[in-house]
Formats: C-alpha cells, sequence, structure tokens
C-alpha cells in the first residue's frame, strides 16, 4: 500500500528558474541560495520516492480569471511545461501518475473536499522551480507527479485551517491506495514577500523563522493564522504559505525535521526550505 | 460593514479581491493572451492596436501603454497576470516591483539585500505599527 514517507516546502520563486536555466547558479548573487539545497538533492536522490503530491499555485498561467478552482488535481499522464511570457523553462514535461490521481480525486471528493479534475494542465515556475531545486538539470524527472494547484491569487485563498484539513483528508486517500508506493508531499510557495504596490519588498524575518519553528513544534498555531495577519506581517503573497500546511496536514502527527534553510533574498523574496520525516502513525497501522 | 474594508487599513497594498477581478476582467485576459508568442510580437508591434482589440477602459488601456503598474492594480489588474507585460519587455520582477515603490532600482536592490523592506510601521494604518 502507498505510504507518505516524508514532506517538503520550498519557495517556488521563478528567478530561481531563471538563474538556474542560465547558468548563473554559481553567480555571489545565486551561490548561497542553491547551496541551501544541496543536503536535499543528496537525500532525495537516496529516498527515491515514486511519487510526489505537489502543491503549488498556478500563476495566470492554466487559469486565467475565466475560472478560479480553490483545489485542482492534475489527472493527466504529463503536464507540459508553460510558456509564461517568456518562453517555457527548458525543463523536461512533468509525467503524472493518473491512477494514483484519480483515486486521490475520488477519495478526497467523497471526503468532502470538493477537488476540481483537471485532465489537461500546463504547468508553470510554481511547480517546476521545486522540481529543479530538488532534483537540478536533469533529462527526465526521477518522480511522477500528482499536481494539486490552490487559488492564492484571487482574494480569498482556502484558509490554513482548511488546508491543513486537505493535507490530512490527502494521508487518508494515500493510505488507502493499494499499489506499494513510496510517496512525498511537497507544499510550495512564501515565505514573506510582497510583489506589488508601494509596499513591495516586504520581508518578515521573525515571522517567517517562527512558521519554520512551528511547522514541526507547534502546527496548530499556524493553523490559526487569519488572512488579514498573513496580508499584514508577511506580505500580500506571502500568503501562499497556507500550501505549506496542505504538506504538513498530510503529514504525521509527529515528525523528525532533518533539514531548514533560510535565505534573504531571492528577487522579492524570503526563502524557506523544510524537510520532514514522517514515520509511520500508530493510527495508520 | 462591508467585505474586506479592513484591507484599506494595510499601507500600500491592494488585495485582489472578486469585486476587482470583475473590475479587470478584460485587462487581465488581455496579459494572459501574452502568453502566446505570436501576441507577443503582434502587441510590441503596435501596443496601441493590439489593446483596442480588447474591451478594455481608456484608463486601462493608458496604465499599459504607461508601464505604470501601480495605475494598472488600480484599474483591476493582477500582479501575476501584469507579470505577462513585463516578461514581454524583457523586464525581472524585481525591477516592475521597484517601480511601484517610489524608490530607484538601485536603492530597491540594496533594500532587498539588506533583508527586505521591515513590516515596522507599514502593517495597519489605524493602529500606526
Amino acid at each position: 500500500m502507498a505510504r507518505i514517507t516524508a514532506g517538503v516546502t520550498t519557495s517556488h520563486v521563478p528567478a530561481i528558474g531563471a538563474a538556474l536555466d542560465r547558468g548563473e547558479d554559481k553567480s555571489d548573487y545565486w551561490a548561497p541560495l542553491f547551496a541551501g539545497y544541496e543536503w536535499s538533492k543528496k537525500w532525495i536522490a537516496q529516498e527515491k520516492p515514486d511519487v510526489v503530491v505537489l502543491i503549488y499555485n498556478d500563476h495566470a498561467t492554466a487559469f486565467s480569471l475565466e475560472c478560479i478552482p480553490t483545489f485542482a488535481i492534475g489527472c493527466a499522464d504529463e503536464f507540459p511545461i508553460a510558456d509564461e511570457g517568456f518562453g517555457p523553462r527548458p525543463v523536461p514535461t512533468v509525467v503524472g501518475h493518473p491512477e494514483l490521481a484519480c483515486h486521490l480525486a475520488q477519495s478526497l471528493i467523497l471526503d468532502e473536499f470538493d477537488m476540481t479534475v483537471m485532465n489537461q494542465m500546463e504547468v508553470d515556475h510554481g511547480l517546476t522551480v521545486p522540481m529543479s531545486l530538488m532534483f537540478g538539470q536533469v533529462e527526465e524527472w526521477p518522480v511522477r507527479v500528482v499536481p494539486i494547484a490552490v487559488n492564492v491569487v484571487q482574494y480569498p485563498p482556502p484558509t490554513g485551517e482548511r488546508c491543513f484539513k486537505l493535507g490530512q483528508a490527502i494521508r487518508r486517500a494515500v493510505h488507502s491506495f493499494d499499489e506499494d508506493l513510496n510517496v512525498q508531499v511537497w507544499g510550495t510557495g512564501g515565505m514573506s514577500h510582497q510583489l506589488q504596490g508601494p509596499r513591495a519588498g516586504l520581508i518578515n524575518q521573525p515571522f517567517d523563522n517562527a512558521f519554520l519553528e512551528n511547522m514541526n513544534a507547534d502546527p496548530s498555531a499556524l493553523r490559526a493564522i487569519t488572512h488579514l495577519e498573513y496580508l499584514r506581517e508577511a506580505g500580500s503573497e506571502g500568503i501562499e504559505l497556507v500550501m505549506w500546511l496542505i504538506m504538513r496536514g498530510a503529514l504525521a502527527t509527529t515528525c523528525n525535521e532533518l533539514h531548514r534553510f533560510y535565505h534573504v533574498p531571492a528577487s522579492n523574496t524570503a526563502v524557506g526550505h523544510l524537510i520532514l520525516e514522517s514515520p509511520p502513525d500508530e493510527e495508520d497501522s | 460593514m462591508t467585505d474586506n474594508e479592513e484591507f484599506d487599513d494595510i499601507p500600500g497594498t491592494t488585495v485582489f479581491t472578486a469585486e476587482r477581478s470583475h473590475e479587470g476582467f478584460h485587462l487581465n485576459q488581455f496579459c494572459m493572451s501574452l502568453k502566446n508568442a505570436a501576441n507577443r510580437e503582434r502587441f510590441k508591434r503596435d501596443e496601441r492596436a493590439y489593446l483596442d482589440e480588447w474591451p478594455m477602459t481608456a484608463a486601462q488601456k493608458q496604465a499599459v501603454l504607461d508601464r505604470d503598474y501601480n495605475a494598472m492594480i488600480a484599474v483591476g489588474g493582477n500582479i501575476y497576470f501584469l507579470a505577462k507585460i513585463f516578461a514581454t519587455d524583457g523586464q525581472s520582477f524585481q525591477t516592475a516591483a521597484a517601480s511601484m515603490t517610489g524608490m530607484s532600482q538601485e536603492d530597491y536592490a540594496a533594500m532587498m539585500l539588506h533583508g527586505g523592506r521591515s513590516p515596522e510601521g507599514v502593517r495597519s494604518k489605524k493602529e500606526g505599527r
């Protein structure tokens, strides 16, 4: 049967992808950022997950304002790399896991999470930058992906509490899939950043560091953060952090923190990265 | 109280609500069209003519022609959609963000390198914190 073994969180700043694609990752500006993922790349090469359930947000790529699903799950065989206005990133097509994705979609909907099912979807930097950070530059991605896109573009995004509960439902759904799969759940986006208006450039390091700490130490404190608090403290785009709570909800109640990294800035954004190992819960067996 | 009144209390910030999405629909749909390379070329060849193909308001079109991102946001633009415009211009997200702050590019870049804009004093107008 399928098992969730670990969770990864990371920011997904587009400039990180551009730096890698242009071969600027060794520059003075970018080298300290990529150094924070060296351990992670070695770790994941040993872990060899079969599937990543990858929580991210679309940035006006697959979804225009014609239709704004709060939670969408990708059930396609593969997900092409989108042209976001500067040509598609030169990275491999993302290969899906339609059997697991269809099972998740059915299970989540019957568990009262009304997912939008995507049988065709392009993916943008929100999904591909975390893949590049964790796997580097490869000919083919060494993992299959079930993308789950969360609306954080038009207010309101789902609440942190709702996201955490979706994560718990993902856990139940994965654990009821018969195939023997090593599954990771990734939560992407954040940390503090604001990309618009006169307040652009906002970074809140105390907020971010407390968030990183509480992902393992006290997730209940994070579940209670209101949208207004995210907007004030973490900037208008920092509200993406609700997606990290989906990842956390999908893990065991008690996890082991294996790796933590925090870096300011990547372009306009504070970059945060965590790896949590999720041992089997008693209730799972 | 009406929906979202409390957002007006956050300095220098526009929250992209359903009302703004409605107001900015055609502006943002125009931005979305720039995902297509052929459309980017047509736009670059004659911006005014390309904009006139969209049922946008005069203020929306003028804000695009002026590359005034604060003005675009004020008439319903969303930053992730507007990003297609500065991508078409070959401009980075940091350059575009800086242009909204009233700071020079150099000062903005230096602020980011030194840890970004502190939230102190820009959380709430009313509470002055």
